[in-house]
Formats: C-alpha cells, sequence, structure tokens
C-alpha cells in the first residue's frame, strides 16, 4: 500500500505510524487525514498488531493543520473550522483513545496545535530532548482542539493548563516531563531505538489485558470512585477470563517466561 | 428453530440467542415466527420464570430483511404476518429482558422495545433507520419509543435515523444499565434469576400493571393495581412472603 502523506510499517506485532510531510513540518492535510484514520482503523481491528508507534520524518513532528489546506483557507467567506474538526481531528482522537491496544507517541520535534494534543492523546509519550510542546491555538485566536482542553486540565493542573493554553509558549520536553504532560525524555539519537524497544516489549505483553488498563483509566476521568470501583470489577472479570491471564498465572508457577498472545 | 438458539445457563432462567450472524440478525419473518413460538412454549413452562433475549457482541438485530419487504405491495403488505407475530411477544405474560449489544436498529430496536427492560453493553446503537429508505417503523417504533423517552426525542429519531448511543439510550429512559460488552448477558441473566426467585404470579401481576399504564386512564390504573394487589392476597405465596419476613428466613415461592 502506498501512502502520500506518510510511511507504514508493521514489524514484530507493532505498527509503526509516521507522519511523511517533512517540508510542512508534517502538518496535516486531507490527505494525511484519510491515510492516518484509514491505517489506525485497521490496526484497531488486527489482532496481530499489538501496539502502535506514532511518529514523524524530519525536524518537526507535526505542526498541526496545514494552513494552506483549502478547508481552513481564512480568505474563504467565513471558514467554518468546525468542519475538519467533525470530520477528521476528532474522529483521530477517538480511535487513538478508543484502540484496544498502547498506543506510543515518539516525539521527535515541534509539536504545535492539533499536532500537541495528537500525541498527549496517545498512553505513552516519549520525546527527544529537542522536541517542544506548543498550544499555539491561542496566538490566532482559536481553541485548543483535538482534545487539547480535556487532556491538558487532566494531566497537568488547571493552572498549568490554563497558562499553557492562554500563553501558547513553547514548552521543552524536559519542562513537559516536569509539567506530568509526557511520560519520557530521551536523547534525539535515542528516541526511536527507545520507542522501539517500548513498543517492542509492550506487544509481548498481555494487551488485553493492557487495553483494559487503558478503558479504565479514560474512565477515570468521568467517573466517580464508587462508578470507578464498579468498572474495576467488571473490568477485572473480563480479564479474569482472558487466556493471558490463565497463562500469566501458570508461569508463574512453572517458573518460566509467560506467553502472551493478546486475548 | 432456525435462526434462534436457546439454553438455560440458570435455573428458571431462558436463554434466547439471535442466530443468523451473517444477516447481522436482520429480523425476517422466520426469525421473527422463531421468537414467538419459542415465548409461546416458554409461555405454559411452568419452570421457565424469566427469559432473556440477546444477539451478538456485534449486533442485537439490524432491522427487517429488506429482501423481504421489497416483495410486498400495498396489497400483499394487507396480509403480513408480522403485526401478528410482534402481537404474540408482546402478549408473553412473563419477565422478558433485552441484553442489547451492538446494532438494534429498526425492527431491532422495536424487537427490543418489546421486552420488558433493556440492558445494554457500551457499544450498543439504537436508530430507526426506516425513514432513509422512505418508510416508517412499522412495528410500534413511533408508538412505543414516544411513550418511553416523549414526542420530542422519537419525532427527531425517527425523521433523522440518527443512531442513538448506549449512554444516551441511558440517559432517555430506553435501558436500565450499560455494562461493558462481555458482560452485559451474564449480567442480563443474573437479573432474571433474581427475578426468576420471586413470586411468579406477583411478578405477572406486576408486568400486567406496568404494561397497562399506556392503555388505561391512572384512576383505571389505580383500580387495576387494586384488583391485582387484592388477588395476590389469596395467594400462598403472598402468606410465604410475609411469614418468611417474620421469620426472618428466605421464602420460598411455589407459583401458588
Amino acid at each position: 500500500m502506498d501512502y502520500q502523506t506518510i510511511i507504514v510499517e508493521e514489524k514484530n506485532a507493532v505498527g509503526y505510524l509516521t507522519f511523511n510531510r517533512p517540508k510542512q513540518l508534517n502538518s496535516f492535510n486531507e490527505t494525511m487525514h484519510q491515510e492516518v484514520s484509514k491505517v489506525i482503523k485497521a490496526w484497531a481491528k488486527d489482532s496481530q498488531i499489538r501496539a502502535v508507534v506514532i511518529s514523524a520524518e524530519g525536524r518537526g513532528f507535526c505542526a498541526g493543520q496545514d494552513l494552506n489546506d483549502r478547508v481552513v483557507d481564512p480568505n474563504a467567506d467565513a471558514p467554518d473550522l468546525g468542519l475538519s474538526i467533525e470530520k477528521y481531528y476528532n474522529p483521530l482522537i477517538k480511535l487513538i483513545t478508543e484502540m484496544p491496544k498502547p498506543v506510543i507517541c515518539a516525539v521527535n520535534g515541534v509539536a504545535a496545535g492539533a499536532g500537541a494534543n495528537i500525541a498527549l492523546a496517545c498512553d505513552i509519550v516519549i520525546a527527544a530532548k529537542s522536541a517542544s510542546f506548543i498550544q499555539a491555538f491561542c496566538r490566532l485566536g482559536l481553541v485548543p482542539d483535538s482534545g487539547g482542553t480535556w487532556f491538558l486540565p487532566r494531566l497537568v493542573g488547571r493552572a498549568q493548563a490554563m497558562g499553557l493554553a492562554m500563553l501558547g509558549d513553547k514548552i521543552p520536553a524536559e519542562r513537559a516531563v516536569q509539567l506530568g504532560m509526557i511520560w519520557q525524555v530521551v536523547e534525539d539519537e535515542q528516541l526511536q531505538a527507545e520507542a522501539k524497544k517500548l513498543a517492542e516489549h509492550l506487544a509481548q505483553q498481555p494487551t488485553y489485558g493492557l487495553s483494559l488498563i487503558k478503558k479504565a483509566i479514560h474512565a477515570a476521568a468521568d467517573n466517580n470512585l464508587d462508578e470507578q470501583l464498579i468498572l474495576e470489577r467488571d473490568l477485572q472479570r473480563l480479564a479474569g477470563r482472558s487466556s493471558d491471564y490463565k497463562e500469566g498465572v501458570q508461569a508463574f508457577m512453572q517458573k518460566r517466561t509467560p506467553e502472551y498472545k493478546g486475548c | 428453530m432456525t435462526y434462534i438458539k436457546t439454553s438455560s445457563p440458570k435455573p428458571g432462567v431462558v436463554l434466547i440467542e439471535l442466530n443468523r450472524p451473517e444477516k447481522r440478525n436482520a429480523l425476517n419473518n422466520a426469525t421473527l415466527q422463531d421468537i414467538a413460538a419459542c415465548l409461546q412454549d416458554l409461555e405454559t413452562d411452568a419452570a421457565v420464570k424469566a427469559v432473556v433475549i440477546t444477539g451478538n457482541t456485534q449486533c442485537f438485530a439490524a432491522g427487517a430483511d429488506l429482501n423481504e419487504l421489497v416483495q410486498l405491495d400495498v396489497v400483499s403488505i394487507q396480509q403480513d404476518q408480522r403485526p401478528l407475530l410482534w402481537k404474540k411477544i408482546d402478549e408473553f405474560s412473563k419477565p422478558l429482558i433485552m441484553a442489547v449489544n451492538g446494532y438494534a436498529l429498526g425492527a431491532g430496536l422495536e424487537l427490543a422495545l418489546h421486552g420488558d427492560m433493556i440492558l445494554t453493553g457500551e457499544n450498543a446503537q439504537f436508530a430507526l433507520p426506516e425513514i432513509g429508505l422512505g418508510m416508517l417503523p412499522g412495528a410500534g417504533g413511533t408508538q412505543r419509543l414516544a411513550r418511553l423517552v416523549g414526542q420530542q426525542l422519537t419525532m427527531r429519531w425517527a425523521m433523522t435515523g440518527e443512531m442513538i448511543s448506549a449512554q444516551t439510550a441511558l440517559q432517555h429512559g430506553i435501558s436500565s444499565q450499560i455494562y461493558p460488552v462481555g458482560l452485559t448477558v451474564q449480567y442480563a441473566l443474573e437479573l432474571a434469576e433474581k427475578i426468576s426467585k420471586q413470586a411468579p404470579l406477583a411478578i405477572r401481576a406486576i408486568k400486567q400493571s406496568l404494561k397497562s399504564i399506556h392503555e388505561v386512564t391512572l384512576s383505571q390504573g389505580l383500580k387495576l393495581e387494586r384488583q391485582h394487589f387484592v388477588w395476590l392476597a389469596a395467594t400462598q405465596d403472598r402468606q410465604e412472603g410475609i411469614n418468611a419476613f417474620l421469620e426472618k428466613r428466605k421464602p420460598e415461592f411455589r407459583g401458588v
């Protein structure tokens, strides 16, 4: 399958999706939206793919919306920016957060606007030391989209979220780790190797169980404790029926390394 | 029974699984016939106290079978057997629980609305898509749904065919609870089991009394309720229930 805007690779049960419009800092146009969505949708259903890595070519990660794309042309009559959000960004964020397997984001450079928030939607975000995050929306009179206003306060608290969203400052990767916005920062030249190592590790883990963890942690943002306790009970019921749980316990008893299948 | 599977996973409880997965459990005449016939058998089987109907994890039932519908013109549709089959399902007197995972569209939603209780999985999606085919729901879709959620929402849903998520369905009282998909049937069976241990005559009276709410005025309904109340005073199960409570033990109901 040939793509114009992304590179897709599947190896050792890991799906690698790499944004590939380096000259435009990997900003999204319609084609890129369609290609990304197609791949992520397919991987969500593909039991052979048990972890996903999203990364990018070139010096940037993703600059968000390509402002040259016709859908956001400010010279047209009152552009409806809600359209591309409804059609592309919102479904993409839902695909990532509902994908029943770990999604790793390897942020190689600047992640701005929707680009930053697509990264924040992923489960484990690692960034190169030289990478940065910018909630650029406020500079153009816009609102953080792609889940930004939802993820930020939950990741860093309201005070920091407000500052990030209203000032649009460039936040270096190390600061992002300190704020609790992302998981880890690594040396630039280590980024792809670390992402691969992490993804290959996760892909061999009981990924069905990991999908339930993901679900529980996302649900926790809206649930009260009672609701969450009930959800944990239900998810544990499902987890207990998985063949991975059985394998895990057996391997422990037999003092061997478990072989998980992700079901 | 070609298109349904029945089993009894718990004492007193029968599970009916719609089993036409290649057609997304589309409710053709034969499937509807199977359901109606099955419920008729269970009606007279005293060992059966409650019934759960479900589809599969992806699809409860995806509407009527268009291949059959297309053959009906205005004349032949007069002799359509479906209204009679729906009526038989509606007349089932024991508790009927619908465990809905995935799509319940058109006739699928209408089948769900024939249940006394609806439980859904998180992936449940209801809709009345008939309008897209230039039709309207023909098995109570406008009537039962409006009585459940009101005219406003039903008007909107019937005129647009919009999808109704599990969350929306819960919010508006179409369902009573949402579960993880893999557990919907289990919880429906547990609910059915809990009900199956109650006094059958009282359960029957409750169902009759509640099903009449859209047929009669409040004062008539109150009279009917009172009649049931008085009539149940003659049952042994009522005596057993009260005695067990006073003696601090669990009652053993026998349906007499």
